[in-house]
């Protein structure tokens, strides 16, 4: 496998509910509506989905609920077998792995960390933070070295030997994302992790999250159904609505072209200037004048910059590279809104 | 349902009352052939023989004798060993018995650990009554089979609630077959297990493990049914093989309802194991029947408050297992500390267990050390049934309620025509149900007709509908009323929960003690069985009704009376009926166990054809109860699950 070959790919993936799916999926007119497919007795929980996660990418998967996005995630896993398509998962086809080749790569690729937890109530969260490891049947001393090192990690020190049941949703949380990373997996599936937190932790692991992403760089596909949580973490953002992908795209793409009236709707409330990059305002023709600035700026972060500067272009850097110039005029619309 | 050119449920059965009351009449008048009355002789197919036909193929023929008692060695050789850690039955390992003091400090011990004082003492007690009173050893033979049967049942069932779980087949085999099993009277049980298992303690224990096994199939599938979506997907993402989900994620995540079976399977094996007395099983109810009969009352209380404290103990005790939830300690806290509930047991017992080598009353209670107060009680009840108030009062309900009252309504009964009678089931159930209730009834009872013991299914028939009648008269009221206030609902649930687990066999006690050896002792015997769940139904169908609705029938300005009658009752209903069905099974159960006071009807039969080999004939009989008891079970279920479907409850 290449350095650039996905880490994740799906293509044409169906996963259909039903008496006999795989059956349903090889007579019927691909053309089909979800509404048409409800209608013949079946439920499409993905529908024609393609795309791909590349290698310490954050992918989130944003749609409401019964958007298919859970499903499409416990596919990646194959937590649930696709009923057509394919999907792989480091240039292997995961639906032709048998059970134990399977069960290897979870154990030594995977972590999932789920909504509601999924914590064993029996267990210490010394314990809990163990299991995939004993799993996997590494012996006692290593994998208490490791999980104390995990536990550390996400800010429960001290609080080992507790039992889920005696700790805070946000404590449980933290021991759910601790036993997903014990194994040290490749690639991290987060299934709405803090959905079922009130809002202020909700932020505060957030920030967390993004502090882990930093230090431990794995690909990532995040599920959520809070669009500002996709804004504020991604990478790439793929909508998703009746088992279909709407629109995938970085959150500057979807905010300025949002690709259906779906998507578009979800786009309307949000304060762009806090979404939208330099970087993504460039025009590579235009040169500007005077000091560059960085492309990761948000239009809200030069908001300053841009009212009082009577540069009508602005050079932009990433790194060392000159990008081009943004026209001051399109981050001002940003801002403030087009002119009519 | 409603009629497209037929007729519909009601007016079919309708018809059907109409038709029997036709029959009954004519059966008055004299116009009716006799063998219109009740089938002729002739027309009895012999299933007995039939049945033992099949038997003595299966037995021998197939070799499932031989089968079962090479088991029954290997079973003997554990109720040995049980026999003699638990009272020194001369067999190997030979170290035997426990003494009762280091018994009962493990009781209290254990009871401490999981209940705090109050079960500690309820533990300790209870051993220390059982020792003073002198029936030590008697309560010890019981124990040493329950010791074996209860884990073999637990094994059993915990195997086959996973296998059904599993496999759907096996799911859909077990289900009908365990509702038939909960309908089948014990005896049923009993005879099989004495003619494969040998008579005494083992054919008790293989009677008491299968009698224990269905609530644990059950609970199990349960649990396991239940561990969330989440919790199973985390396991797999774990990379759990399929072995290791079932060890560490499926069983452990199903510990509450796991618990909930063992608790019930403690409860059904003591319930059982008093009773296997009537196949030469020696222990508590063995001596409670001797003392039974030879009408030692005050004895026959004794064993009965021994038993009844035994079976509260284990019942509080697991339940409290149940609701205990790990505990962490704070690290580095010393091995001593960790187990020192273990420790302390473990040192009081061999404390004890050498105090007794010295003290020989710290071993045992000899025959004349013992606290029994066997005569004294006896003229004590013999007094309080002399008082002028209790007399006349027992004489009434005697007197009259019995003789004009509950002779006249069996002798009714007796009188309607067999094919009345099944007409009547069926409208019964066609009216209550639907059309597949009303045909099973009347499959159901045309097949009790078949069998040949007609007059004696009615008579059973008529003991567990005099008494479930009279129990609601008096159990729906204290229900009722108790419902109003927490306070109440509390105690009399508390109340309920309790009398549910004394075993069965006790409440003949104060049965033949109030009316002696009579029709009365019989109903009575039933009804205050019946009468638990009546009000425990009660109470918690009212309790639960939404209290939204009860404010807005306040709000509208009802009265408590119009309340109870138009928001309340109806509601609750559904559940009440749920209480109502159990209060007719457990109805079932008595009836035939009240044979020992002396009946007439299938349970005498059946009781009487232990003492032979007669085994078609005692199925024949077990399932003449069986079908009277599920053709009432599938109505009332099927009419409460309409009902709660249509009220919108959960």
């Amino acid at each position: 496998m290449s350095a650039d070959t996905p880490v994740i790919s799906c293509k044409n993936v169906w996963k259909i509910f039903g008496r006999d799916p795989k059956k349903f999926l090889a007579t019927m007119d691909k053309g089909l509506s979800y509404d048409d497919i409800r209608a013949a007795g079946y439920i499409a929980g993905v529908k024609d989905v393609s795309l791909d996660v590349h290698k310490g990418e954050m992918l989130v998967i944003m749609g409401l609920s019964g958007s298919g996005k859970s499903t499409l995630v416990r596919c990646f896993s194959r937590l649930h077998d696709i009923t057509g398509g394919t999907i792989s998962v480091e240039g292997q086809d995961i639906m032709s792995l048998p059970e134990k080749e399977l069960i290897d790569l979870r154990r030594s690729k995977m972590g999932m960390v789920f909504q509601s937890f999924g914590l064993l109530p029996h267990r210490s969260v010394l314990d809990n933070v163990a299991f995939p490891l004993e799993m996997r049947g590494q012996d006692k001393h290593a994998r208490r070295e490791r999980a104390l090192e995990v536990i550390k990690l996400v800010g429960l020190e001290g609080r080992e030997d507790y039992f889920p049941r005696e700790l805070s949703g946000g404590q449980q949380q933290r021991v759910g994302i601790a036993r997903s990373l014990a194994i040290e997996p490749d690639i991290w599936f987060l299934d709405e992790p803090f959905s079922a937190l009130d809002p202020l932790i909700r932020r505060e692991m957030q920030d967390e999250f993004l502090r882990l992403q930093q230090l431990l760089n794995k690909t990532i596909v995040f599920i959520t159904h809070d669009f500002d949580e996709a804004l504020r973490l991604a990478d790439r953002i793929a909508i998703m609505k009746d088992g279909a992908v709407e629109q995938c795209d970085t959150p500057d793409q979807i905010v300025l072209n949002p690709a259906t009236e779906y998507v578009r709707k979800f786009t309307e409330e949000v304060d762009k200037a806090r979404v939208v990059h330099a970087g993504v305002l460039v025009d590579p023709k235009a040169k500007g004048t005077g000091d560059p600035i960085d492309a990761k700026l948000t239009v809200h972060k030069m908001a300053r910059m841009l009212v009082n500067d009577s540069r009508d272009f602005i050079p932009v850097t990433r790194g060392d590279n000159l990008l081009g110039a943004m026209p001051r005029k399109a981050a001002l619309d940003i801002l403030l809104g087009s002119e009519e | 349902m409603n009629g497209t050119g037929s007729m519909t449920r009601g007016q079919a059965a309708i018809g059907l009352l109409i038709g029997a009351v036709v029959l009954t009449v004519a059966q008055y008048i004299g116009w009716l052939p006799n063998w219109m009355h009740r089938l002729p002789e002739t027309a009895i197919p012999n299933f007995a023989m039939v049945l033992d036909i099949i038997f003595n193929f299966v037995k021998d023929d197939l070799g499932l004798l031989t089968f079962t008692r090479t088991l029954t060695e290997g079973l003997e050789w554990l109720l040995d060993v049980s026999g003699n850690i638990f009272y020194g039955k001369n067999r190997w390992p030979n170290i035997g018995p426990m003494p009762w003091t280091g018994l009962a400090a493990i009781a209290a011990v254990t009871g401490y650990y999981l209940g705090g004082w109050r079960l500690s003492l309820l533990g300790g007690g209870t051993m220390i009554w059982t020792a003073l009173i002198g029936q030590w050893t008697i309560a010890m033979q019981t124990m040493s089979v329950l010791a074996i049967a209860a884990p073999l049942a637990f094994v059993i069932g915990l195997s086959l609630g996973i296998a059904a779980w599993k496999y759907e087949w096996v799911d859909k085999t077990i289900k009908p077959v365990l509702s038939v099993l909960q309908t089948l009277p014990f005896f049923t049980y009993l005879l099989p297990a004495v003619i494969f298992f040998k008579v005494g303690p083992t054919a008790g224990a293989v009677a008491t493990t299968i009698y224990a096994i269905p609530p644990m199939i059950l609970m199990t599938t349960l649990g396991l049914q239940k561990v969330s979506s989440e919790v199973v997907e985390a396991g797999k993402m774990s990379g759990c093989s399929k072995y290791q989900m079932l060890r560490h994620v499926y069983l452990p995540s199903a510990r509450t309802e796991i618990l909930v079976g063992v608790n019930q399977v403690i409860m059904l094996c003591l319930a059982m194991v008093v009773l296997t007395a009537f196949i030469g099983m020696p222990g508590l109810g063995a001596k409670l029947l001797a003392m039974m009969g030879s009408f030692k009352l005050g004895r026959s209380f004794e064993i009965g408050v021994t038993i009844v404290l035994l079976a509260v103990m284990l019942d509080r005790m697991s339940k409290a297992w149940v609701v205990k939830q790990p505990e962490h300690f704070e690290r580095g806290t010393p091995f001593w500390k960790r187990h020192q509930m273990l420790l302390l047991g473990a040192g009081l017992f061999v404390g004890f267990t050498l105090l007794s080598l010295v003290l020989p009353i710290a071993a045992e209670i000899g025959r004349k050390q013992d606290f029994s107060q066997g005569k004294e009680l006896d003229n004590l009840i013999k007094g309080f049934l002399d008082i002028e108030v209790v007399k006349s009062t027992t004489w009434f309900l005697r007197a009259f309620v019995n003789v004009k009252i509950l002779i006249p309504f069996r002798d009714f009964m007796l009188s309607i025509p067999t094919f009345a009678f099944i007409m009547l089931v069926t409208a019964f159930a066609l009216s209550l149900a639907g059309r597949k209730q009303a045909v099973l009834a009347a499959l159901f009872f045309s097949l009790v007709a078949l069998s040949g013991w007609w007059d004696r299914a009615i008579i059973t028939l008529y003991s567990v509908v005099a008494a479930v009648t009279i129990a609601a008269i008096i159990g729906l009221p204290i229900g009722i009323i108790a419902a109003r206030s927490e306070k109440w609902s509390t105690r009399v649930l508390l109340m309920c929960d309790t009398a549910q687990t004394f075993p069965s066999f006790v409440y003949l006690i104060p049965a033949i003690m109030l009316f002696g050896i009579t029709d009365i002792a019989v109903i009575f015997s039933i009804l205050i069985f019946a009468m638990v769940p009546l009000m425990r139904y009660t109470i918690e169908g009212l309790r639960t009704v939404p209290p939204e609705m009860t404010e807005a029938a306040d709000m509208s300005g009802a009265t408590r009376m119009q309340k109870l009658w138009n928001v309340q009752l109806p509601l609750a209903l559904p559940t009440m009926a749920i209480g109502f069905n159990q209060a007719i099974m457990f109805a079932f159960f008595m009836v035939i166990i009240a044979a020992f006071i002396g009946t007439q009807d299938l349970g005498q039969e059946l009781q009487r054809t232990l003492a032979g080999t007669n085994l078609g004939k005692n199925f024949v009989l077990g399932i003449c109860v069986s079908l009277m008891a599920l053709t009432f079970d599938l109505t009332i279920m099927k009419w409460a699950a309409d009902k709660k479907r249509a009220l919108g409850l959960p």
